[in-house]
Protein backbone atom coordinates (compact mmCIF):
# COMPACT_ATOMS: atom_id res chain seq x y z
CA UNK A 1 0.00 0.00 0.00
CA UNK A 2 3.21 2.10 0.97
CA UNK A 3 4.33 3.96 -2.01
CA UNK A 4 7.55 3.75 -3.60
CA UNK A 5 9.13 6.88 -2.33
CA UNK A 6 12.26 6.00 -2.96
CA UNK A 7 15.42 8.11 -1.71
CA UNK A 8 13.46 11.31 -0.67
CA UNK A 9 11.57 8.74 1.66
CA UNK A 10 12.87 10.71 4.49
CA UNK A 11 11.95 14.15 2.79
CA UNK A 12 8.69 13.26 1.73
CA UNK A 13 7.25 11.31 5.50
CA UNK A 14 9.35 13.76 7.63
CA UNK A 15 7.22 17.16 5.73
CA UNK A 16 3.88 14.78 6.09
CA UNK A 17 4.05 13.82 9.63
CA UNK A 18 5.18 17.44 10.64
CA UNK A 19 2.01 19.23 9.03
CA UNK A 20 -0.04 16.40 10.38
CA UNK A 21 1.29 16.89 13.80
CA UNK A 22 0.58 20.18 13.54
CA UNK A 23 -2.29 20.43 12.16
CA UNK A 24 -4.01 17.66 14.76
CA UNK A 25 -2.26 19.46 17.91
CA UNK A 26 -4.40 22.49 16.44
CA UNK A 27 -7.86 21.04 16.30
CA UNK A 28 -7.54 19.32 19.26
CA UNK A 29 -6.23 22.25 21.50
CA UNK A 30 -8.80 24.16 19.72
CA UNK A 31 -11.51 22.13 20.61
CA UNK A 32 -10.19 21.76 23.82
CA UNK A 33 -10.15 25.07 24.99
CA UNK A 34 -13.72 25.83 23.47
CA UNK A 35 -14.95 23.34 25.89
CA UNK A 36 -12.91 24.71 29.22
CA UNK A 37 -13.96 27.81 28.46
CA UNK A 38 -17.89 27.00 27.98
CA UNK A 39 -17.79 25.01 30.90
CA UNK A 40 -16.31 28.09 33.00
CA UNK A 41 -18.48 30.17 31.40
CA UNK A 42 -21.63 28.01 32.49
CA UNK A 43 -20.39 27.86 35.89
CA UNK A 44 -20.00 31.53 35.93
CA UNK A 45 -23.87 32.07 34.74
CA UNK A 46 -24.82 29.54 37.48
CA UNK A 47 -23.32 30.96 40.03
CA UNK A 48 -25.05 34.35 39.20
CA UNK A 49 -28.55 33.22 38.65
CA UNK A 50 -28.21 31.23 42.21
CA UNK A 51 -30.25 33.96 44.83
CA UNK A 52 -27.40 35.42 47.15
CA UNK B 1 -32.97 39.66 2.54
CA UNK B 2 -30.76 39.27 6.22
CA UNK B 3 -28.08 41.96 6.58
CA UNK B 4 -25.14 40.46 7.31
CA UNK B 5 -24.39 42.83 10.32
CA UNK B 6 -27.00 40.45 12.34
CA UNK B 7 -24.01 38.40 12.84
CA UNK B 8 -22.21 41.00 14.19
CA UNK B 9 -24.71 39.51 17.08
CA UNK B 10 -22.68 37.56 19.54
CA UNK B 11 -26.07 35.87 20.13
CA UNK B 12 -26.67 35.26 16.42
CA UNK B 13 -23.23 34.47 15.85
CA UNK B 14 -22.89 31.48 18.08
CA UNK B 15 -26.67 29.85 16.91
CA UNK B 16 -25.63 29.97 13.41
CA UNK B 17 -22.11 29.00 13.40
CA UNK B 18 -23.20 25.97 15.68
CA UNK B 19 -25.70 25.17 12.91
CA UNK B 20 -22.94 25.41 10.25
CA UNK B 21 -20.31 23.56 11.73
CA UNK B 22 -21.00 19.80 11.39
CA UNK B 23 -21.24 20.29 7.83
CA UNK B 24 -17.77 22.83 7.27
CA UNK B 25 -15.96 20.06 9.69
CA UNK B 26 -17.57 16.76 7.54
CA UNK B 27 -16.56 18.35 4.19
CA UNK B 28 -13.48 19.62 5.30
CA UNK B 29 -12.16 15.88 6.41
CA UNK B 30 -13.59 14.11 3.44
CA UNK B 31 -11.37 17.36 0.96
CA UNK B 32 -8.49 16.79 3.49
CA UNK B 33 -8.30 13.05 3.60
CA UNK B 34 -9.31 12.94 -0.47
CA UNK B 35 -6.75 15.42 -1.66
CA UNK B 36 -3.91 13.82 0.61
CA UNK B 37 -5.02 10.44 0.29
CA UNK B 38 -4.71 10.61 -2.99
CA UNK B 39 -1.68 13.35 -3.52
CA UNK B 40 0.16 10.63 -1.33
CA UNK B 41 -1.02 7.16 -2.79
CA UNK B 42 -1.76 7.71 -6.01
CA UNK B 43 -0.12 10.20 -7.75
CA UNK B 44 3.30 9.36 -9.89
CA UNK B 45 6.70 10.83 -8.89
CA UNK B 46 7.47 14.08 -10.96
CA UNK B 47 10.38 13.37 -13.73
CA UNK B 48 13.13 16.04 -11.74
CA UNK B 49 11.80 16.33 -7.70
CA UNK B 50 10.97 12.78 -7.41
CA UNK B 51 8.92 11.92 -4.54
CA UNK B 52 9.46 15.07 -2.97
CA UNK B 53 6.44 16.58 -5.14
CA UNK B 54 3.89 15.07 -2.72
CA UNK B 55 4.87 17.94 -0.18
CA UNK B 56 2.68 20.38 -2.41
CA UNK B 57 -0.24 18.67 -1.09
CA UNK B 58 0.74 20.05 2.27
CA UNK B 59 2.87 23.10 1.55
CA UNK B 60 1.05 25.10 -0.95
CA UNK B 61 -2.26 24.75 0.49
CA UNK B 62 -0.59 25.90 4.10
CA UNK B 63 0.70 28.87 2.37
CA UNK B 64 -2.71 29.76 0.40
CA UNK B 65 -3.96 29.76 3.96
CA UNK B 66 -1.32 31.37 5.98
CA UNK B 67 -1.17 34.43 3.22
CA UNK B 68 -5.32 35.07 3.54
CA UNK B 69 -5.98 34.08 6.88
CA UNK B 70 -3.74 37.28 7.50
CA UNK B 71 -5.70 39.02 4.86
CA UNK B 72 -9.19 37.49 6.70
CA UNK B 73 -7.40 39.32 9.71
CA UNK B 74 -7.34 42.22 7.81
CA UNK B 75 -10.84 42.46 6.87
CA UNK B 76 -11.87 41.67 10.48
CA UNK B 77 -9.89 44.61 11.39
CA UNK B 78 -11.01 47.04 9.41
CA UNK B 79 -14.62 45.98 10.51
CA UNK B 80 -13.97 46.57 13.96
CA UNK B 81 -11.81 49.93 13.54
CA UNK B 82 -14.80 51.36 11.56
CA UNK B 83 -17.95 49.40 12.90
CA UNK B 84 -16.65 48.97 16.34
CA UNK B 85 -18.55 44.80 16.13
CA UNK B 86 -16.87 42.94 18.84
CA UNK B 87 -17.34 39.54 16.73
CA UNK B 88 -15.19 40.78 14.09
CA UNK B 89 -12.37 41.68 16.52
CA UNK B 90 -12.78 38.38 18.16
CA UNK B 91 -13.05 36.92 14.80
CA UNK B 92 -9.66 38.27 13.67
CA UNK B 93 -7.80 36.72 17.20
CA UNK B 94 -9.75 33.47 16.78
CA UNK B 95 -7.87 33.03 13.34
CA UNK B 96 -4.26 34.60 14.24
CA UNK B 97 -3.20 31.06 15.96
CA UNK B 98 -4.99 29.14 12.80
CA UNK B 99 -2.46 31.51 10.26
CA UNK B 100 0.56 31.07 12.14
CA UNK B 101 0.34 27.63 12.31
CA UNK B 102 0.07 27.08 8.68
CA UNK B 103 3.20 29.42 8.02
CA UNK B 104 5.04 27.59 10.21
CA UNK B 105 3.77 24.11 7.89
CA UNK B 106 4.83 26.41 4.73
CA UNK B 107 7.93 27.17 6.28
CA UNK B 108 8.93 24.05 7.76
CA UNK B 109 7.67 21.63 4.33
CA UNK B 110 9.03 24.49 2.25
CA UNK B 111 12.57 24.17 4.28
CA UNK B 112 12.60 20.27 4.35
CA UNK B 113 11.78 20.15 0.49
CA UNK B 114 14.31 22.80 -0.69
CA UNK B 115 17.33 20.79 1.33
CA UNK B 116 17.49 17.80 -1.56
CA UNK B 117 15.85 20.22 -4.29
CA UNK B 118 18.15 23.55 -3.53
CA UNK B 119 21.06 21.95 -1.61
CA UNK B 120 19.94 24.12 1.38
CA UNK B 121 17.36 24.38 4.07
CA UNK B 122 16.63 28.05 4.32
CA UNK B 123 18.23 31.26 1.78
CA UNK B 124 17.46 34.82 2.47
CA UNK B 125 15.34 35.00 -0.78
CA UNK B 126 12.11 37.44 -0.87
CA UNK B 127 9.74 35.03 -0.41
CA UNK B 128 10.77 33.44 1.90
CA UNK B 129 12.26 36.26 4.31
CA UNK B 130 8.82 37.84 3.83
CA UNK B 131 7.31 34.33 4.90
CA UNK B 132 9.41 34.51 8.12
CA UNK B 133 8.55 38.13 8.94
CA UNK B 134 5.11 37.45 8.12
CA UNK B 135 5.29 34.34 10.85
CA UNK B 136 7.27 36.95 13.49
CA UNK B 137 3.79 39.16 12.57
CA UNK B 138 1.41 36.43 13.58
CA UNK B 139 3.57 35.77 16.71
CA UNK B 140 3.46 39.69 17.61
CA UNK B 141 -0.15 39.72 16.97
CA UNK B 142 -0.90 37.01 19.49
CA UNK B 143 1.53 38.56 22.05
CA UNK B 144 -0.62 41.76 22.20
CA UNK B 145 -3.65 40.54 22.18
CA UNK B 146 -2.41 38.52 25.57
CA UNK B 147 -0.42 41.76 26.78
CA UNK B 148 -2.84 44.21 26.83
CA UNK B 149 -6.09 43.44 29.26
CA UNK B 150 -8.95 45.56 28.38
CA UNK B 151 -10.51 44.29 25.03
CA UNK B 152 -11.54 47.36 23.30
CA UNK B 153 -7.79 48.60 23.72
CA UNK B 154 -6.15 45.98 22.47
CA UNK B 155 -8.90 45.36 19.58
CA UNK B 156 -7.55 48.69 18.51
CA UNK B 157 -3.71 47.96 19.00
CA UNK B 158 -3.87 44.82 17.15
CA UNK B 159 -5.75 46.02 14.36
CA UNK B 160 -3.28 48.62 13.71
CA UNK B 161 -0.83 45.48 13.91
CA UNK B 162 -2.66 43.83 11.47
CA UNK B 163 -2.85 46.41 8.94
CA UNK B 164 1.01 47.53 9.26
CA UNK B 165 1.38 43.32 8.82
CA UNK B 166 -0.72 43.30 5.75
CA UNK B 167 2.73 44.55 3.85
CA UNK B 168 3.96 41.65 4.50
CA UNK B 169 1.39 39.22 3.63
CA UNK B 170 1.06 41.31 0.04
CA UNK B 171 5.11 40.67 0.10
CA UNK B 172 4.45 37.00 0.61
CA UNK B 173 2.49 36.50 -2.13
CA UNK B 174 3.76 38.70 -4.78
CA UNK B 175 7.55 39.22 -3.79
CA UNK B 176 8.48 36.85 -6.82
CA UNK B 177 7.30 39.14 -9.02
CA UNK B 178 8.54 42.36 -7.29
CA UNK B 179 12.10 41.13 -7.28
CA UNK B 180 13.13 38.80 -9.72
CA UNK B 181 15.83 36.77 -7.77
CA UNK B 182 15.95 34.51 -5.54
CA UNK B 183 15.49 30.58 -5.47
CA UNK B 184 11.58 30.16 -5.26
CA UNK B 185 9.73 29.97 -8.11
CA UNK B 186 6.74 31.69 -8.99
CA UNK B 187 3.16 30.85 -9.34
CA UNK B 188 2.50 27.71 -10.68
CA UNK B 189 -0.52 26.81 -10.07
CA UNK B 190 -2.47 29.94 -10.71
CA UNK B 191 -0.14 31.43 -13.25
CA UNK B 192 -2.06 33.31 -16.32
CA UNK B 193 -0.38 31.21 -18.47
CA UNK B 194 -1.80 28.30 -16.79
CA UNK B 195 -5.27 29.80 -16.42
CA UNK B 196 -5.77 30.91 -20.19
CA UNK B 197 -5.46 27.21 -21.00
CA UNK B 198 -1.32 27.29 -22.07
CA UNK B 199 -0.83 23.38 -21.55
CA UNK B 200 3.00 24.09 -21.48
CA UNK B 201 2.32 26.62 -18.54
CA UNK B 202 -0.32 24.28 -16.68
CA UNK B 203 0.41 21.94 -13.65
CA UNK B 204 -0.68 18.39 -15.02
CA UNK B 205 -4.36 17.25 -14.39
CA UNK B 206 -2.87 14.18 -12.08
CA UNK B 207 -0.95 16.48 -9.79
CA UNK B 208 -3.48 19.15 -9.85
CA UNK B 209 -6.44 17.96 -9.01
CA UNK B 210 -5.65 16.44 -5.37
CA UNK B 211 -3.82 19.68 -4.91
CA UNK B 212 -6.84 21.44 -5.53
CA UNK B 213 -9.50 19.20 -3.36
CA UNK B 214 -6.67 19.28 -0.69
CA UNK B 215 -6.26 23.38 -0.91
CA UNK B 216 -10.31 23.35 -0.48
CA UNK B 217 -9.74 21.06 2.55
CA UNK B 218 -7.65 23.53 3.94
CA UNK B 219 -9.53 26.54 3.23
CA UNK B 220 -13.04 24.54 5.11
CA UNK B 221 -10.03 23.58 7.89
CA UNK B 222 -9.30 27.26 8.44
CA UNK B 223 -12.88 28.17 8.41
CA UNK B 224 -14.44 25.26 10.60
CA UNK B 225 -11.69 26.74 13.12
CA UNK B 226 -12.36 30.23 12.94
CA UNK B 227 -15.78 29.25 13.72
CA UNK B 228 -15.21 27.50 16.52
CA UNK B 229 -12.47 29.56 17.85
CA UNK B 230 -14.67 33.37 17.47
CA UNK B 231 -17.16 30.91 19.65
CA UNK B 232 -14.86 30.56 22.33
CA UNK B 233 -13.24 34.26 22.19
CA UNK B 234 -16.86 35.44 22.34
CA UNK B 235 -17.40 33.25 25.62
CA UNK B 236 -14.31 33.97 27.20
CA UNK B 237 -14.84 37.56 26.55
CA UNK B 238 -18.56 37.27 28.17
CA UNK B 239 -16.91 35.10 30.80
CA UNK B 240 -14.12 38.19 31.67
CA UNK B 241 -17.14 40.72 31.72
CA UNK B 242 -19.14 38.79 34.27
CA UNK B 243 -16.51 38.10 36.79
CA UNK B 244 -15.33 42.08 36.23
CA UNK B 245 -18.84 42.61 37.36
CA UNK B 246 -18.77 40.24 40.70
CA UNK B 247 -15.49 41.97 41.19
CA UNK B 248 -16.68 45.06 41.59
CA UNK B 249 -19.97 43.36 43.89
Amino acid sequence: MMPELGKYADTVLSAYAVSLLLLVVLAVWSIWRARKVRAELETVEARRKRPQ
Amino acid sequence: MKSIWEYANPKKFIETSQALLPWVTGLTVVCMVVGLVWGFFFTPDDYRQGSTVKIIYLHVPAALMAINAWFMMLLASLIWLIRRHHVSALAARAAAPIGAVMTIIALATGAIWGQPMWGTWWVWDPRLTSFLILFLFYLGYIALWAAVEDDDTAADLTSILCIVGSVFAVLSRYAVHFWNQGLHQGASVMRAGALAGDTEERVSNVFAVPLFISMAGFVLFFVALVLLRTQTEIRARRMRALMARERRG
